[in-house]
């Protein structure tokens, strides 16, 4: 059974194992507005915790999207680089952005969970 | 003087952007819709296939009256505006002391009218309308007009729409204008926008405003469309935004706009910094605005340093992404050697770079309904 965990930069992370998937939530997602490129982070790439990991285009504007834990890039949503609308159309599920190999995974059990998360959102 | 002030205006149809839904952003002042539910890229492409309506009452308008407001006009602007017949409008720029660019606008003579009709930028309109009076004092008088809406109705199917509420607009020209009544409302309409569509836009008193939007929302065919799709498609039609593609430290001939200088008034060099100007459009200027087209998908937005023979040769002034085109677009300035199209350059985004092309403007054709 996977867990899911939020971030208040609007990213979710799933973890599975010590593989950690991460996207951008369905708040996000409707806050960008279409979106029309993706820059996604190369397999073996070493990010921390806050780092920039990559960066979402729409229509209006750049935005960086910063990895919410450390760890070691492996591997990166390829169908966005051909439909990156799907990051609206299914934000928190076929719009994923990487996937990170956590060295500590106790960074992830730390980071706000769905009911944090939802209660955030209410007082933006 | 007006007191600078942090409170955002509200355009008369404040009440109906929220009510469709409009994102609601700050704009030249005003709280203005950046897009609606549908979102940019569905709206953009809607105004290519149908036609999409847009609020642009944040604009400034005015009429300028006196013994000859035309010549009186001609010293702030190298356009061609004696030579305007009734019913013809035509795009001017307004030039400061040095030649440079205060901003663009568009001049109408409306048939039986002695006073002429402007519309200026929304973000520069107060600085406009003090620099043109003062400037004139004595020879025109200008008088804002803020209680007037305006509205455009841009797309191919803008004419077949505004037919069923002003019957015989159709038969208006590109460029032309009129005095005219838009469903009940007493208008002036122009055939003229900022899309590359054909489309109209349309003067109504603020009490109309909404009347008139609702009437013209009512038809299938026509959707409202925010401030981020009215920049795709400027952008994408090759046209300049003022205070990014153009402004006091451009002049006409790098940016691209001798056409916008009257053939009278290449010879007669008599508006300001006239021969300071002709001689860059004679000699060629050192910088031109050109159309820039990215590989790949990464847009290159406004800033990105332009980059050729291991050096930066310019910078991007407009970029972004273009619906149509499905592609990234942008259009900056270049030193004059690397201007002509097909020129290879890169673009610098996020430290890497981006091979692009030096490519002809617009991206995407005019679809303007010329007389015949």
């Amino acid at each position: 059974m996977s867990e899911v965990r939020y971030t208040d930069q609007h990213e979710w992370i799933r973890l599975d194992g010590d593989i950690a998937t991460i996207g951008i939530t369905k708040f996000a997602a409707e806050q960008l507005g279409d979106v029309v490129y993706v820059e996604l982070p190369a397999s073996g790439k070493k990010v921390t915790a806050g780092g920039e990991a990559a960066v979402v285009e729409s229509v209006k504007a750049a935005s960086e999207v910063y990895a919410p834990v450390g760890g070691e890039v492996a591997g990166a949503n390829e169908a966005l680089a051909g439909d990156p609308s799907k990051v609206n159309a299914d934000p928190e599920g076929e719009g994923w952005f990487f996937k990170l190999k956590l060295a500590d995974t106790e960074e992830f059990s730390k980071r706000t969970d769905q009911a944090a998360y939802a209660e955030f959102l209410k007082g933006l | 003087m007006t007191a600078p002030t942090e409170t955002l205006r509200q355009t008369p149809l404040h009440a109906l952007h929220l009510e469709l839904g409009g994102k609601m952003v700050p704009f030249a002042g005003y709280e203005m819709p950046v897009q609606y539910p549908a979102g940019i890229l569905k709206e953009h492409l809607h105004t290519r296939a149908k036609a999409g309506l847009f609020d642009v009452s944040h604009m400034g308008q005015a009429f300028l009256a006196g013994a000859d407001p035309a010549r009186a006009l001609e010293w702030l602007t190298p356009a061609d505006i004696i030579g305007l017949k009734e019913g013809a409008q035509r795009y001017g720029l307004l030039l400061n002391d040095e030649g440079g660019i205060k901003d663009d606008f568009m001049t109408t003579r409306l048939a039986g009218e002695a006073a002429l009709y402007l519309v200026v930028n929304a973000g520069t309109k107060e600085t406009d309308f003090a620099y043109i009076s003062e400037k004139l004092a004595g020879k025109a008088e200008l008088t804002p007009r803020p209680d007037r809406a305006l509205l455009a109705l841009q797309g191919p199917l803008a004419a077949d729409v505004l037919e069923r509420h002003s019957p015989g607009i159709s038969k208006l020209s590109f460029m032309r204008a009129t005095r005219a009544t838009v469903a009940g409302a007493p208008a002036i309409v122009s055939r003229t926008g900022y899309t590359g569509e054909d489309g109209y836009e349309i003067s109504i008193d603020a009490k109309d405003a909404e009347t008139v939007a609702r009437a013209l929302l009512g038809h299938a065919e026509v959707l409202p469309i925010g401030l981020g799709a009215r920049d795709s498609l400027r952008l994408e039609a090759g046209l300049c935004l003022y205070g990014h593609d153009i402004d006091e430290t451009t002049n006409p001939a790098e940016a691209n706009l001798v056409w916008a200088i009257g053939k009278r008034r290449k010879m007669d060099k008599d508006f300001l910094a006239g021969e300071r100007i002709m001689d860059a459009v004679f000699n060629g200027p050192a910088r031109k605005r050109v159309g820039i087209l990215p590989n790949g998908r990464a847009p290159a937005r406004e800033g990105a340093e332009i980059v050729a023979d291991g050096r930066v040769i310019g910078r991007i002034t407009s970029g972004g992404f273009g619906p149509s085109l499905n592609a990234p677009v942008a259009m900056g300035y270049v030193e004059t050697a690397f201007a002509t199209d097909g020129t290879k350059l890169d673009l610098m985004v996020r430290g890497n770079a981006i091979p692009a092309v030096v490519a002809p403007m617009p991206f995407v054709p005019h679809n303007y309904r010329r007389a015949v």
